[in-house]
């Protein structure tokens, strides 16, 4: 069902945990759909330092969190708002075509979790 | 690496190699087509009718009141299709249950976009239909009730035969999907007062793509598949002369073995539901502690989602099932879990364990050992597990 990259994603995901001076916090979907995740963010001059998840959801959930996180870790956070969930299906290999709605949202969090750190920095 | 444990036995289970060993000389010395009159073809309707003697008798049927299918979604949509079209001079209504397996259900619902009328009785907090709810059901032009025997996921015993009464008095047809309990629970169609009863030998560890219907013989339906006449004409289609053998071998030895299977099974489910119980915390039962199949074990979990746990216990050598979305392949959770009134939330983080005969203790503790880490970790990565909440930091 699911490519070999996704499974390593979800058998050891990357930067899992909360963040808990947290710049920024991103929050998406729900309990009632199955999925939700939340990330937390320490950006530090534009870049994201440090970036870190906590997903309830199936493999598909967990693995585009793990590689989300490891796609912008690093990135100024202009760069950072432009990964896509797309973007992030294509870095696991694809997903499967039941996956790609509802556990999907990893993108999503980042950006939340982005907007979120500049309306609390809006200098900054 | 660990032996693999199998605990998903209402989804299929492995073939008993005693069944294999009937059927094979079907497929070869034996291969004829019962339909002929050469002895080659007769050889093969003789073991068709053998077999058949043999499963009715188990049931309490008469032989000739037994029709072999695919397996049990062919049995239970022609059980549906076949009373509608047949009955649709007395009427168009048909009732069943909100907890019925998809191959009732969608039966139903396609009937509904041809006109027909179907009303879906509810279910308690353990899945128990009230029979009382089926009687007040029943209309003048209700054609067909149809309830499960038990429930596939959470394994409810249905009161089948205080509604076989109800139907009786009313005239109205009754169909049981006994896929889940045949093998497992006696059954005589006559006591439980059914006209038509579907069943799948894959579940009792006969071969997969066999199944059967018990159609009572003042009981008119159409048939579902036309062609060469097979089955009195109600069932077309050439035999499978050695899934029909195998069929009938694994009922034989299930009924042999029936109440030491279940005994055996239930104490072990008992002995892992406490486990669980003291080893995870925020755990809960789904469906009825009582009125339940012995090797059904339906638990949710709060904090974490189910298709995760299957994964995590798949990399182990475990094999379970789940209630989430995620593993219906749809977006919804489990139909049966939410008619328990079980928040989505709630469902997408359930689990369901069903023992088999080849469960051992040392499955159980298998699972145990395995189990509770896989959880810790899933609820450390939850963002919704109350300890990881951010109102609790600090306290």
């Amino acid at each position: 069902m699911y490519s070999e990259l996704v499974m390593e994603h979800f058998r050891n995901p990357r930067n899992m945990g909360v963040i808990d001076d947290a710049d920024g916090i991103g929050e998406v979907g729900n309990p009632q759909c199955g999925d939700m995740m939340r990330i937390t963010i320490k950006v530090k001059d534009d870049v994201l330092e440090d970036i870190k998840f906590q997903t309830l959801g199936c493999g598909a959930a967990v693995a585009t969190s793990s590689m989300v996180t490891e796609m912008a870790k690093g990135k100024k956070l202009d760069e950072a708002l432009e990964i896509s969930n797309k973007a992030v299906a294509e870095a696991l290999g694809g997903l499967p075509p039941a996956k790609m709605h509802c556990s999907n949202l990893a993108a999503d969090g980042l950006q939340a979790a982005i907007k979120d750190y500049r309306e609390r920095h809006p200098a900054g | 690496m660990a032996r693999a444990v199998y605990l998903d036995h209402a989804s299929t289970t492995p073939a008993d190699p005693e069944v294999i060993a009937a059927m094979l000389p079907w497929y070869t010395e034996g291969f004829g087509n019962p339909s002929t009159v050469y002895s080659l073809g007769l050889t093969a309707a003789d073991v068709v009718q053998k077999s058949r003697e043999s499963i009715a008798q188990t049931i309490g049927a008469q032989p000739d009141e037994i029709y072999f299918t695919s397996g049990g979604t062919e049995s239970d949509n022609w059980a549906i299709l076949g009373t509608a079209d047949a009955q649709q001079k007395k009427g168009r209504h048909l009732i069943t249950s909100v907890i019925e397996h998809h191959a009732v259900l969608e039966s139903m619902e396609f009937l509904e976009k041809h006109g027909y009328e179907v009303t879906k009785v509810p279910v308690d907090s353990g899945g128990l239909v009230d029979p009382e709810d089926v009687r007040k059901a029943i209309r003048p032009d209700t054609v067909l009730v149809s309830i499960m025997h038990a429930n596939n996921e959470v394994g409810t015993i249905e009161p089948i035969a205080e509604i076989g009464k109800i139907t009786r008095e009313a005239g109205v047809l009754f169909h049981v999907d006994a896929v889940q309990t045949a093998g497992k629970l006696p059954l005589d169609v006559t006591e439980l007062g059914v006209d038509m009863l579907s069943m799948s030998a894959h579940k009792f560890y006969g071969p997969k793509g066999v199944g059967l219907m018990y159609l009572r013989k003042r009981a008119r339906i159409s048939p579902l598949l036309h062609g060469g006449g097979q089955e009195k004409g109600q069932r077309a289609g050439t035999h499978n002369v050695p899934g029909i053998v195998g069929m009938a071998k694994a009922l034989e030895l299930a009924k042999d073995r029936m109440n030491e299977d279940a005994l055996r099974e239930g104490a072990l489910r008992d002995r892992l539901w406490t486990a669980l119980q003291e080893n995870i915390e925020a755990v809960h039962l789904n469906g009825d502690p009582v009125h339940r199949l012995p090797n059904n074990l339906n638990v949710r979990l709060d904090g974490i989602e189910g298709e995760s746990m299957i994964l995590m216990l798949d990399m182990q050598g475990i094999c379970v099932s789940s209630g989430s979305a995620c593993t219906t392949g749809s977006l919804e959770p489990s139909h049966v879990l939410r008619a328990l009134g079980i928040p989505a939330e709630h469902a997408h983080g359930s689990l369901r364990v069903t023992l088999g005969r080849a469960t051992t203790a040392e499955d159980i503790d298998r699972f145990m050992e395995v189990f509770p880490p896989i959880v810790a970790r899933l609820r450390e990565m939850s963002p919704i597990w109350c300890a990881n909440c951010p109102c609790k930091k600090g306290n």
